[in-house]
């Protein structure tokens, strides 16, 4: 490609109305409580996986409602439920993140 | 004779108010600047939190003032302070003396078309809670589409914000935001609702279940982020901007109706008023209470009482029982008499 000596870059706009919601609404059907998620972060402060792999419950459903391929962050978690314990709002967090690996490995067919 | 009180304003305040004077067997005597009773609360089509129509609230509150004595389409002139009594003159000529005024002068709700940012007025379909109460009523609204599949809720317009002089949280948007989005989605299932909000203030009785029930049963979508501009495309929707501030990226939606949330002020109109009587006005706009504590609904002023939003946002059911507190102080005032 020709050097102009210098790039776009791309911007960083979340544009709802493009947002690939496939994952989420695969994972509302089998976590429905994901939708009651407030963002209070409670989930990520006390996982211990967090400090050192950035694994957050909160960014996972977030990012999912965004549109974003989370599955990176979901092999850093340790499935020790902790999270699950201290969300406030009593959504099954271990259960959502296993239920997203399911989701991932079977394409998105619940057939397991 | 028992003395006579007046109460300035026909909303909720002053007809709970006048409902609670006459059981008391005092004369009240309602003025109102408008033509009906009932104030804003008539505007709008359910209440929260149990979605009870606000026009069973105003009917109800009708017939048990049927004997209070009712100026329609009356403002008051000006006040006057005599020895002990004072000296209400009226639009229409009359002149009153009684020994209590009530001020139940409520609120005015925010211009929205001063937060020029958010086009309403000026883009096709932009409206308000306001609107929107009077469209779920039964009201004519052409800028409400027929099936919208995407709305957006704007939370505190005219309300927390210094360049529109407010500072202050109008308490309720955020809920009324809630009840109506899930209305909405009750209305148009197929529709997808955002809410673009700061911070979700949802203080009052069973306000968080219906925030609960707008996540799980509906699918209401909330976004923390102030919407900071929307802009008209050519096909009619309205492209919204915000910050999605949980994500830290910037955020673009198109929709198809864009509902503001219109705070509440002190009354441009009641503060010229109150001036003529010298009463204070507190640090936030409202009028100001003898005691923020225990003295909400008395002035500094003897002999001149509050009730209602016009010593700052408040609720239906704050509103009523506000009334009956300064009735209370009212009796308690005119007994010492
Ligand atoms: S289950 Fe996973 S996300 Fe939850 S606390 Fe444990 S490691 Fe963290
Ligand atoms: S603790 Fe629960 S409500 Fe809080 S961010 Fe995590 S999942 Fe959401
Ligand atoms: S109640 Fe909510 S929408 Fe209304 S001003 Fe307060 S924070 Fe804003």
């Amino acid at each position: 490609m020709m050097d102009f000596g210098f790039v776009l870059s791309k911007s960083s706009t979340v544009d709802l109305n493009k947002v690939d919601l496939s994952m989420y609404r695969q994972l509302e059907k089998l976590s429905p409580d994901v939708r009651t998620c407030m963002a209070c972060g409670s989930c990520s402060a006390t996982c211990t996986a967090a400090p050192y792999s950035g694994m957050s419950v909160r960014k996972v459903i977030l990012g999912l409602q965004r549109g974003n391929d989370v599955s990176a962050m979901l092999s850093n978690c340790m499935l020790c439920g902790k999270c699950t314990m201290v969300c406030p709002r009593g959504i099954n967090t271990r259960n959502l993140i296993l239920n997203l690996c399911r989701i991932h490995e079977t394409g998105g067919r619940n057939d397991r | 004779m028992r003395p006579n009180v007046v109460i300035i304003g026909g909303g909720i305040a002053g007809m709970e108010a006048a409902k609670q004077l006459l059981y008391l067997g005092y004369s009240p005597i309602l003025i109102e600047k408008t033509a009906r009773l009932g104030g804003h609360v008539a505007d709008w089509y359910r209440l929260f939190p149990d979605m009870t129509p606000a026009s069973e609230v105003i009917e109800n509150l009708k017939k048990d003032i049927q004997n209070a004595n009712v100026f329609l389409e009356t403002g008051v002139q000006f006040i006057n302070r005599l020895r002990d009594t004072y000296n209400v003159m009226l639009t229409n000529g009359v002149s009153i003396n009684c020994h209590a005024i009530l001020f139940a002068t409520g609120y005015d709700l925010f211009d929205a078309r001063k937060k020029e940012e958010y086009g309403y007025g000026v883009y096709n379909h932009v409206v308000t809670n306001r609107d929107l109460e009077l469209w779920f009523g039964g009201n004519k609204d052409v800028r409400i589409p027929e099936r919208p599949k995407s709305v957006g809720f704007v939370h505190c317009v005219g309300s927390r914000d210094m360049k529109a002089g407010n500072m202050q949280c109008s308490k309720v948007c955020c809920m009324t935001a809630i009840k109506q989005a899930i209305e909405i989605k009750e209305k148009f299932p197929e529709s997808e609702v955002y809410c673009f909000y700061m911070d979700l203030r949802l203080f009052g009785k069973k306000y968080e279940d219906f925030y609960i029930s707008a996540q799980r049963d509906h699918g209401v979508h909330f976004i923390r982020g102030r919407v900071s501009e929307v802009g008209e495309n050519i096909d009619g929707t309205l492209q919204v901007k915000a910050e999605d501030t949980l994500n830290g990226k910037p955020l673009k939606v198109s929709l198809d109706m864009l509902v503001l949330m219109a705070g509440m002020l002190c009354g441009e109109k009641t503060r010229e008023l109150a001036d003529g009587v010298r009463m204070d006005v507190d640090t936030d706009g409202f009028f100001k209470s003898r005691d923020n504590i225990y003295n909400v609904t008395e002035s500094s002023r003897n002999g001149i009482f509050f009730a209602g939003a016009c010593t700052g946002t408040k609720t239906v059911p704050e509103t009523v029982s506000e009334a009956r507190a300064a009735v209370l102080s009212i009796h308690n005032y005119l007994q010492q008499k």
